[in-house]
């Protein structure tokens, strides 16, 4: 591990900072949508209101894991003209305004395509911690892994309730920064509730070595944030910020963090 | 090692598994249970005997002269994969992954559909099994091919139109993929070609090899030897990979994927995924994508829906860039003159995929000339198609 991904400011450091006060809250949201500025100003909105860890989402045109709300928004961000570049200035634009670690989560193909190498000086050059890659499996991932490790930018892969012990180890040597454990089988959207499976998949992902362990899908509410966070290090919120961005637009999904954040105290 | 034993999940760079995590197990489950049932004979035997008693196999071949004269005078040999039960080579595909999910123990199946043929033969398969099925098809699909919706209801399918992004068969994958990662623990994804992620680009080829296994001797009965040539339309692949394979590694038969050019490669709208695109990631594999700068797929284009893809399987990408195969561009208005063509000089009304094979066939036996062989799968045949032919060719009278 380097020291670059697990000191002052990085997404490690900021899930530590809160795992004596409840659990850290990671929040989603796609660059360029509605625009890249107001896109920019939401990400700043969240930090400011409680969200400790940002993940900035890349419009793509195939995207597996998300769900109509999800979908619609990075849609909606294509049509009106992103491309890659934007989420290099966006990343830089939102660390020149809050202290808080940014990583992006990126289908593997725009990566790819700017050139793994490229992407990751650039995105470690604006100041962002790492990557989230929702298709991008660590069997598959030795250009990023060589990448990552020269710069260290955290890799972040995700864990499944289906997946083996095995690929667990496999995951939780793999990744730094933390693990994304899907909550549930499914894609991304607000659930009414969140799966028993993810208390027993942060379970053994512990078994499995992961030192800090970040639940997501389906948590729209403090109450799931509370719910999670008695087990895992993080709660990550997508779809409920971007319904609230596309509803009320900045004003609104500010509260809709602050409301979140709620669930990240103890009581 | 021979060329034909390349079993995945990498075909030189290509291949692989681009998905979510939420995947692999159902892709590791599904890849042991095929790795043990190609070894079971029992398996195998039910394959076959569904082969002759369904789906019609072994499929004929039929030589056509008076088409041949347009070809440069060369001998033109179809395999009739149209005279399959359902209209085309996909049921070989279908009953070997419905008979694989018996064995697994599930009773969904769900399948993605561009032209309708992929989802009728997985409906099909689902009502002779007794499974329980759902088909994803774009929403323009579904209003292109409303036959066939049709058809898959009658059979006992529900059929999703998908509403997002193009509305067509890359958005159809990405919707039955969304599908298979939230109920993988009651599903099977019957995928309909060679693409995908491993063990589809391998498994969906073995279920296809029989083609090219029945041509190879078939031509041989025939003509006492080896074709010079063998032709096939591309769109995932998995018809042109059926017939190829048992070729590959014959070394003096050259082999011609005909890609889809819609209204040309230099325009921008065509499907000619190796011809125009570069290797990138598309349905959880690394293959030829139609792409821009950054990795965003392109809308693809073409008359025909079955070749209306942006990616292709990625054993051809490796033929391709191992120089074993060629992959050509075929307009829009060359195929619609081939479909004619067939159907005028030998009564056969291809369907509109394979007459991109007929288009390339007609130009590469003017370039080999009278000598040459030429065997060419026919994929499926024309019904579904009478829609679009009746409007290109103005065959149905104004009122
Ligand atoms: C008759 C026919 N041929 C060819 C294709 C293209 O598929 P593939 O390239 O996998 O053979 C289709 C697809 O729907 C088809 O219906």
């Amino acid at each position: 591990m380097t020291g670059a991904s697990a000191g002052p400011g990085s997404v490690a450091a900021a899930i530590d900072a809160k795992k004596a006060t409840g659990g850290a809250l990671i929040g989603y949201l796609p660059v360029g949508f509605p625009t890249l500025s107001s896109s920019i100003d939401a990400a700043v909105a969240i930090a400011e209101n409680g969200v400790d860890v940002i993940e900035l989402g890349l419009p793509y045109s195939d995207p597996v894991m998300d769900g109509p709300v999800i979908q619609k928004a990075t849609q909606r961000a294509l049509a009106g003209g992103f491309r890659l570049a934007h989420a290099f200035e966006a990343v830089r634009e939102i660390k020149a305004r809050v202290p808080v670690p940014i990583v992006l989560m990126t289908y593997w193909n725009p990566v790819l395509q700017y050139g793994v190498d490229r992407f990751a000086d650039d995105l470690d050059a604006a100041g962002g911690s790492g990557i989230i890659t929702p298709d991008l499996i660590p069997d598959d991932a030795e250009e990023w892994i060589r990448a990552s490790d020269r710069t260290g930018l955290d890799r972040i892969f995700l864990a499944a309730p289906s997946s083996s012990a095995q690929r667990l180890r496999m995951i939780s040597h793999d990744s730094r920064g933390f693990v994304y454990a899907v909550s549930t089988m499914g894609i991304t959207g607000a659930r009414a509730d969140v799966d028993a499976a993810a208390r027993g998949l942060v379970s053994r992902l512990r078994d499995a070595g992961s030192e800090r362990a970040c639940v997501g899908l389906g948590i729209s509410t403090a109450a799931q944030v509370r719910e999670v966070l008695d087990y895992a290090d993080g709660a990550i919120v997508g779809s409920a910020l971007v319904s609230a961005l596309d509803s009320g637009g900045v004003p609104e999904v500010a509260r809709a963090a602050s409301a979140l954040a709620l669930g990240t105290r103890l009581i | 090692m021979a060329l034909r034993d390349a079993s995945g999940p990498y075909f030189g760079e290509f291949g692989g598994r681009f998905v979510p995590e939420s995947l692999v197990a159902a892709l590791d489950e599904l890849t042991s249970a095929y790795t043990e049932a190609r070894a079971d004979p029992s398996f195998r035997a039910e394959l076959e005997r569904l082969g002759a008693s369904y789906t019609g196999r072994p499929s004929i071949i039929t030589e056509v002269p008076r088409f041949a004269e347009h070809a440069g005078g060369a001998r033109v040999i179809l395999k009739r994969e149209d005279l399959n039960h359902t209209g085309s080579h996909k049921i070989n595909n279908v009953l070997g992954q419905a008979l694989l999910t018996r064995r697994i123990g599930k009773q969904r199946v769900i399948a993605e559909t561009g032209a309708g043929q992929h989802g009728v033969a997985t409906a099909t398969a689902a009502a002779l099994l007794g499974m329980d099925c759902v088909i994803y098809m774009g929403e323009v699909d579904t209003q292109r091919q409303a036959l066939n919706v049709a058809r898959m209801r009658l059979l006992g399918a529900e059929v999703i139109p998908v509403t997002t992004g193009s509305r067509t068969l890359k958005d159809a994958i990405n919707e039955a993929m969304r599908d298979w990662v939230t109920n993988v623990a009651t599903t099977n994804y019957i995928f309909g070609t060679v693409a995908g992620p491993h063990p589809f680009p391998a498994m969906v080829r073995d279920f296809q090899k029989i083609i090219g296994e029945e041509a190879r001797e078939q031509v041989l009965d025939l003509t006492g030897r080896l074709p010079d040539a063998v032709a096939a339309c591309v769109g995932g692949g998995s018809n042109a990979i059926g017939i190829f394979d048992a070729f590959l590694d014959d070394e003096a038969v050259a082999l011609y994927g005909f890609e889809a050019a819609g209204e040309g490669a230099d325009t921008p709208r065509h499907a000619a995924t190796i011809s125009r695109g570069r290797p990138g990631i598309l349905h959880g594999s690394r293959t030829y994508v139609l792409q821009d700068a950054d990795g965003q797929t392109i809308e693809s284009h073409s008359i025909s829906a079955g070749l209306d893809y942006p990616g292709v399987g990625p054993e051809h990408s490796w033929l391709a860039d191992i120089g074993r195969a060629s992959y050509v561009p075929v307009t829009d208005a060359a195929a619609m003159d081939a479909f004619r063509l067939l159907a005028r000089t030998e009564g056969i009304i291809p369907a509109i995929e394979s007459a991109h094979a007929l288009a390339g066939t007609i130009e590469l036996g003017r370039s080999l000339g009278p000598e040459a062989t030429i065997l060419v799968s026919l994929s499926g045949r024309g019904d579904k198609d009478m829609e679009t032919a009746s409007a290109w060719f103005k065959l149905v009278d104004e009122p």
